[in-house]
């Protein structure tokens, strides 16, 4: 019985959102006057049919890992983080600084790893200013991570342009070979040509390690407390804001993590905007996957397909199609799921209860509130 | 009462015979699983004042609401003038001359008062908003009413008292003949309720009918003609004022009458089953008289629990507790009684922690905790049963089990993992002692009844080795095996030297579990006695601020 139930809450809202989106691409694909059963096997042929088409999806499906487990995190405390892009960008940037930082002699052994956590903490320091923001003032990390993503691209382009770390006439950094994370190719052959590389080992190690963290740890279960009840959290003694620092600051490292994908795994060096939208579009991966790790990854492999399939598919139908694809899912799922709702909803800014439906004075506010009731 | 043209006892069985203004019968409202109203009903008689009284959630906003056309009853009969408007809409309510003047204001702080009167039906001349013609009609019509007011002054300059004036003159605009006012006195100072009860009586002289909804007694008692008393979702009495006091009222409203009568709660069983050997300190007749046998609690040199001139800030209020001085003695409950909304919630969350403390301070066998956290005040063994178990008590969403360890996973965890067996192990322990029904620790908290739902916080507050329990409506909204299960517990832990301050709503309850009681009235403790010389009348006075 309960297995139903979670199947219920769990899952189905997002079949059904995916069927939505079927039966939305349907119809686009017959106004552009193709066969849609012809441009959906042409999308799996280009994508899981053959090798190069896995690895690429595996390699954008990593990135969104990332993102997807930041911003999952942040809505297991009730944080909303918007920011995942620029975060992603901060750590993208940080990994190939230390990269570039390191003499050649020290090896990937050492480089690598130095690499990841300083994209980790490059990340983690993005998180961090919207974190303390709410903690401390109250300041609404919606509006406090959008500003910021705003204010992280501007520096690194900024840094980049002006500071001397591009090459002339490029956008990115030089490489750092010494810090690279082979690829997937270096092994299985048949990969040859793709991205996909061993940062997708990590993502999956940082999945497991997200859920081990969320559903075994007390940290985790005061974080879930919070972010469903903060007032029952609060009344059990767990420090609410601080739990909601630790939450941001933890997003953000997850998602600087994912700048390893591109900077460490495929170019070697950093590149102004190689984020491209893979931070916001872990919004999406989270809502999908229904902030669980497990779900992050298959939604990150889902968002991947497509986006790997809107290039296969450019023949017959414009790959724009999948922008819309997405823009589907998201509004399907964001309609079904219940912490979307939970967050769309006006949210006090410090835990206290919020008022019960048949009382009459005892939420009444000091100042009268003119606007609204 | 020389102001008005309709006399005080307007409501005679001759002016009934002339058929009510409003007709409300077996009114039934339910949101989810809460039931707001049940077999609610009202009547009121055209030109006349009736206060609609009761505590917090008795379910007299519901009420009014269902009147307003906010919300469509579930079952029962709305009438206007022997007309049947059951379920009608808000709009529909407006142009039958039904105005509603909520509690929050729905005024635009940027516009002129005439602006927000007119707002919506705005006077135009060809396309253009006519602000003289607006401001022209607003001052007839407060003249008319002799409602003063300003229309050119911007709301958000006015004071509170100016906004409700703007709000009553918006509905009057609106051609209401009946106001329904929501607890129009809870946001104003003393003499903007005098101006308001000067302002409804000059309205009633010229013809308005209004209804209004109050938890405070004090101020009725010269103004209103009628008074219907609520009580967890009923109506269960309807009262002339001029026959009526405040005690009278006090005690519909708490309710002791009705518990004994209709519903029975087992506060006088309660002892009767109280299988423990404790002499048994309440019957059915102690609520008159004093109690027999109860122990008395020892008094050490310092008590468990002790309060020195606590003052704290509440969401209305600035000093929603001011300055309250309380003892508890290990071994004693101490009842709070009191009218809620009187500085019983903010004292609570201040000794648990919840709430800052503006002055004074929180002893607990001796040790200053008035600085502590509320984890570390967890740790001294400082425990509390909110009174809001949906959004305080309880995480919904979690297990029973996880619930249970809500506030202690320290102990559960090894180095940082949390034991998931050693959960269980305690958590089986928990729902067999407690009972908690049915018997699944992963079931998830929302999945249980109310009475099983506070049971699950009842178990996690009173573990063995707490010292001070906070107890706040512990059997609020719960079922009647559970009230005397959540009972016995409290009387348990009493007989273990425990030290409670037990919050209740529920006279009843207060006088059945309580060795002393303290009386709140207006954040402060304006009586304390022993339980064996409190009767429900001799309290009543003092939680209306009567007797004060």
């Amino acid at each position: 019985m309960r297995a139903t139930r979670a199947f219920e809450e769990a899952v189905l809202p997002t079949l059904t959102a995916l069927l939505v989106a079927l039966v939305a691409g349907d119809l686009l694909i017959l106004s552009y006057g193709q066969a849609p059963g012809e441009v959906w096997a042409m999308m799996l042929r280009g994508t899981w049919g053959n090798a190069y088409g896995i690895g690429q999806l595996l390699y954008k499906a990593t990135t969104l890992t990332f993102t997807g487990l930041a911003v999952a995190v942040g809505l297991r405390a009730g944080l909303f983080n918007i920011g995942a892009e620029s975060q992603l960008a901060a750590g993208g940037f940080c990994a190939a600084l230390v990269g570039l930082a390191l003499p050649a002699a020290v090896g990937p052994w050492i480089a690598v790893p130095l690499c990841i956590v300083a994209a980790a903490i490059g990340g983690g320091l993005v998180g961090l200013v919207p974190g303390v923001l709410r903690a401390r003032f109250g300041a609404h990390e919606v509006i406090a991570t959008i500003m910021l993503n705003f204010v992280v691209l501007a520096f690194l382009n900024w840094a980049m342009a002006s500071g001397g770390l591009a090459v002339p006439e490029t956008l990115h950094t030089t490489a750092a070979p010494h810090a690279a994370v082979p690829r997937l190719a270096s092994v299985f052959a048949a990969f040859h040509g793709s991205a996909a590389n061993f940062v997708i080992v990590l993502a999956i190690l940082v999945a497991a390690l997200t859920g081990w963290f969320l559903f075994r740890t007390r940290y985790g279960f005061e974080l879930r407390a919070v972010g469903l009840q903060p007032a029952a959290a609060e009344n059990g003694g767990i420090r609410v804001a601080r739990t909601w620092l630790m939450a941001m600051i933890v997003s953000g490292a997850l998602a600087g993590m994912g700048g390893t994908n591109f900077v460490l795994g495929y170019k070697s060096y950093y590149e102004d905007g190689f984020a491209g939208g893979a931070g916001f579009l872990g919004i999406a991966v989270a809502l999908v996957g229904r902030n669980h790790p497990l779900g992050v990854v298959l939604a990150a492999l889902f968002f991947a397909t497509l986006s790997q399939g809107g290039l296969a598919i450019h023949a017959l139908v414009p790959k724009q199609m999948v922008e819309v694809l997405e823009g589907v899912v998201i509004l399907a799922v964001a309609m079904s799921v219940p912490e979307v709702r939970r967050l769309l909803r006006a949210r006090p800014r410090d835990p206290s209860p919020p008022a019960p439906v048949t009382s009459g004075a005892a939420n009444t506010s000091a100042a009268p509130a003119l606007a609204d009731g | 009462m020389s102001t008005g043209a309709t006399p005080r006892h307007a409501a005679t069985p001759a002016t009934i015979a002339q058929g009510p203004a409003v007709r409300m019968t077996g009114i039934v409202k339910r949101f989810g699983a809460v039931t707001a109203n049940i077999d609610a009903s009202l009547v009121v008689t055209p030109g006349e004042i009736h206060a609609v009284v009761g505590e917090n959630g008795a379910g007299k906003s519901t009420l009014l609401r269902v009147l307003s056309g906010m919300f469509a009853p579930d079952a029962g009969t709305v009438e206007l003038f022997g007309r049947d408007v059951t379920g009608w809409s808000t709009a529909q309510a407006i142009a039958a001359g039904v105005g509603m003047v909520h509690q929050h204001f729905m005024l635009v702080p940027t516009l002129s008062v005439a602006e927000n009167v007119v707002l919506g039906i705005e006077p135009v001349r060809g396309l253009r908003f006519d602000r003289d013609a607006a401001e022209r009609r607003l001052a007839t019509l407060a003249r008319e009413c002799g409602l003063a007011c300003e229309p050119g002054r911007l709301v958000r300059d006015l004071s509170v008292g100016e906004a409700q004036r703007v709000e009553i003159l918006k509905t009057l605009y609106r051609g209401a003949k009946l106001l329904i006012l929501d607890e129009p006195t809870a946001v104003l100072s003393p003499p903007e309720v005098d101006e308001l009860w000067r302002v409804l009586r000059t309205l009633r002289a010229g013809g308005a009918t209004i209804v209004l909804v109050t938890h405070k007694l004090d101020e009725l008692m010269d103004v209103t003609d009628h008074i219907t008393v609520m009580r967890a979702g009923r109506t269960v009495g309807a009262l002339v004022t001029a026959r009526t006091t405040p005690a009278a009222i006090a005690t519909a409203m708490v309710g002791r009458a009705v518990q004994l009568d209709a519903s029975g709660l087992p506060v006088g069983a309660a002892a009767s089953h109280d299988t423990t050997g404790t002499p048994s300190r309440v019957s059915t007749q102690a609520f008159t008289g004093p109690a027999v046998g109860t122990p008395t609690p020892a008094y050490a040199d310092t008590p468990r629990l002790a309060l020195h001139d606590l003052v704290v800030a509440g969401p209305r209020r600035a000093r929603a507790v001011d300055g309250v001085t309380l003892a508890v003695a290990p071994g004693e409950v101490l009842g709070i009684a009191g009218v809620e909304g009187n500085g019983q919630t903010e004292l609570v969350e201040a000794i648990a922690g919840l709430r800052e403390v503006l002055g004074g301070r929180v002893l607990v066998d001796g040790t200053d905790v008035t600085r502590f956290s509320v984890g570390k005040r967890l740790r001294h063994g400082i425990t509390h049963i909110p009174e809001d178990r949906h959004a305080r008590g309880l995480v919904l969403d979690y297990s029973i089990a996880d619930n249970l360890i809500l506030g202690r996973q320290r102990h559960y965890a090894r180095s940082g993992r949390i034991d998931r067996t050693r959960v269980r192990r305690f958590a089986e322990e928990r729902i067999a002692a407690f009972d908690i029904r049915p018997a699944d620790p992963d079931l998830p908290a929302r999945a249980l009844s109310g009475g099983n739902q506070q049971k699950v916080v009842v178990a996690r507050e009173m573990p063995a080795d707490f010292r001070v329990l906070v107890a706040s409506q512990p059997t609020r909204g719960v079922d009647v095996g559970a009230i005397e299960f959540i009972h016995d517990q409290l009387r348990a832990a009493r007989r273990a030297g425990k030290a409670i301050l037990l919050v209740s709503a529920e006279l009843n309850e207060i006088l059945a579990l309580s060795d002393r009681i303290a009386v709140m009235y207006g954040g402060r403790v304006v009586h304390e006695v022993a339980r064996a010389h409190a009767t429900a009348e001799s309290l009543g006075p003092y939680m209306t601020g009567a007797a004060a």
